[in-house]
């Protein structure tokens, strides 16, 4: 049973793309209460005792499941701190949704700082989806600071999709991954900003065994007088390989501060960085005029595009 | 039917004006195939950009079916039934082959669709309808899938700046059946092209031949080809290996 009202429904089908509840294990959470929640025979939800979040339990060799855990927040002036604990059995096979959406209407700041941790066990295979989503016209900011925290045991895999496209005023988000020999780490960030709005994300990555391989791929968009700071470390401390790239258009009077860095501690540690930030080149408007856009859907198509 | 009238253009160069254009005049009829050619510099692929919009002339005028589109923009004219493809194509981070093609068509085209305008340059389309059009495609496909807008668009007049560029020898005899397919799929379409290429140049209706700016000759293949043949342009391949 899952009780939401419309604003809360439209923000779940922002950032889950989920329009009736989904099948599978999921936990709703609706200014700051529990909404709904199901659980299956492989995957199991439960509260913590201090009532500081919950912890998802993923039985061995569960495959093909998934688990959702959307959270909305209508209320203004709501500040919360979740802790979300999710321990992935070995060689399991899983997609967890999670999100946040804010509607602020109202006078007071929204903040929702989400701790999530995954422990995923020895050849388990996870893809992450995490969408941030803002909405609203009150004076309120909107606000999440999200911590992301990976343990990787040995040959696991886990591929991290996080997006924040529209509405959130200020974040901070924070994502650790430490890897195990043969474990492997796929990042994919999009992120976009505009009005006065300001987003931080920091990467630390260590790679600690031996084959274990990270790419941390960020894409992002500064409109108007927005500001976005990307930090992105990996280590290598073992014979590994790791790549981050980051790759930005800045439009108005956007800024963006981009600081790739890698540490090597082994001398087979093979690590890339990549980093670009320009403005959307003209002869791109150009040839997407020439196909009969105007200039300000040419610009519309190329920002997309950019963020797909 | 395309006519362009006393059109000049020029660039600031160290605070001098430097004409490139100069009141050049020619008109090009419904159901033509025209090529411009001429010496490097000599002002062939700025004529195809100021027929487009992407340059802007200091005077002189451009009418398209007797409608005045000088003063229009690339989106208005491109409205009206000019398509154009790039010397050298765009590349695009995270734009795919099919979403060009869906813009280029103006409307959400089936992918069979769009698959068929690939097949028609040569592109297996299975292959590349999910690619980003970004540096993982070389030269000669974008070129390729450039063409294959224009395929999509179906416009009356249809301007290529050096088609054949980065095209190799296989893919020559397609691209000449493109051009003779365009024309008689789209009734009264006509074709604008600049190129060296006397594949291209002996298929033309009519050749235009620039020098610094001004058209210096102008007429049939039969006529024009044998004065330029053994100059430095243009030249078939296989004259400037020898």
């Amino acid at each position: 049973m899952v009780k939401l009202d419309a604003i809360q429904k439209r923000l779940i089908s922002e950032i889950a793309d989920l329009h009736s509840v989904p099948a599978g294990a999921y936990n709703f959470r609706a200014n700051s209460q529990l909404a709904g929640r199901n659980t299956t025979a492989n995957i199991d939800i439960i509260s913590k005792e201090n009532g500081s979040g919950i912890d998802i339990r993923i039985k061995p060799g569960t495959k093909n499941e998934s688990v959702h855990i959307p959270v909305v927040i209508s209320e203004s002036g709501i500040k919360e701190t979740v802790y979300n604990d999710f321990y992935i059995g070995e060689d399991a096979d899983v997609v967890i949704v999670a999100g946040c959406g804010i509607d602020n209407c109202g006078g007071q700041d929204s903040e929702h700082d989400g701790v999530h941790r995954f422990f995923v066990g020895r050849g388990a295979k996870v893809k992450y989806v995490e969408k941030h989503y803002g909405s609203g016209d009150g004076k309120g900011q909107r606000i999440l600071n999200p911590v992301t925290e990976c343990y990787m045991e040995e040959d696991s895999s886990m591929e991290m999709e996080m997006e924040q496209i529209k509405g959130v005023d200020s974040t901070e988000r924070t994502t650790i991954a430490e890897l195990k020999s043969g474990a492997r780490l796929v990042v994919k960030e999009r992120l976009m900003t505009h009005g006065s709005q300001n987003a931080v994300s920091s990467y630390q990555v260590n790679l600690n065994g031996a084959g274990a391989t990270a790419d941390v791929v960020s894409r992002s968009v500064a409109r108007d007088d927005s500001s976005q700071t990307f930090n992105a470390r990996i280590t290598g401390n073992a014979p590994c390989s790791g790549h981050t790239e980051c790759d930005s258009i800045i439009m108005d009077r956007g800024h963006i501060l981009a600081i790739p860095s890698l540490e090597a501690n082994d001398i087979d540690a093979m690590l890339v960085h990549e980093a670009a930030i320009g403005k959307i080149a003209g002869d791109q408007l150009t040839k997407l005029m020439t196909l009969g856009l105007t200039e300000a859907e040419a610009e519309e198509q190329i920002i997309n595009g950019f963020l797909h | 039917m395309l006519e362009i009238k006393n059109l000049s253009f020029a660039v600031s160069e160290e605070n001098r004006e430097k004409e490139i254009i100069h009141d050049l005049s020619l008109t090009v009829e419904n159901g033509k195939f025209v090529v411009i050619t001429g010496p490097n510099g000599s002002g062939k692929s700025t004529l195809a950009r100021l027929i487009m919009g992407i340059e802007r002339p200091i005077s002189g005028s451009i009418l398209l079916d007797g409608e005045d589109i000088t003063a229009l923009d690339i989106t208005e004219r491109a409205r009206r039934g000019i398509s154009f493809a790039f010397q050298q194509p765009v590349r695009f981070k995270g734009i795919r082959v099919q979403d060009l093609l869906r813009l280029a068509a103006g409307k959400n085209i089936s992918l069979s669709a769009a698959c068929e305008y690939l097949s028609e340059v040569g592109l297996c389309a299975r292959d590349y309808i999910d690619r980003e059009i970004n540096s993982s495609l070389s030269g000669g496909e974008l070129k390729r899938i450039e063409i294959a807008t224009l395929l999509a668009r179906r416009t009356k007049l249809s301007v290529f700046d050096e088609p054949e560029a980065g095209i190799d020898l296989w893919s020559f005899q397609n691209l000449i059946r493109i051009f003779e397919k365009m024309q008689s799929e789209i009734r009264d379409s006509s074709i604008v092209i600049i190129s060296h290429q006397e594949r291209i140049l002996r298929i033309a209706d009519e050749i235009i031949v620039l020098s610094g700016g001004r058209i210096t000759k102008r007429g049939a293949p039969d006529k024009i080809l044998p004065e330029l043949i053994g100059k430095t342009a243009p030249v078939s391949v296989c004259e400037k290996l020898q």
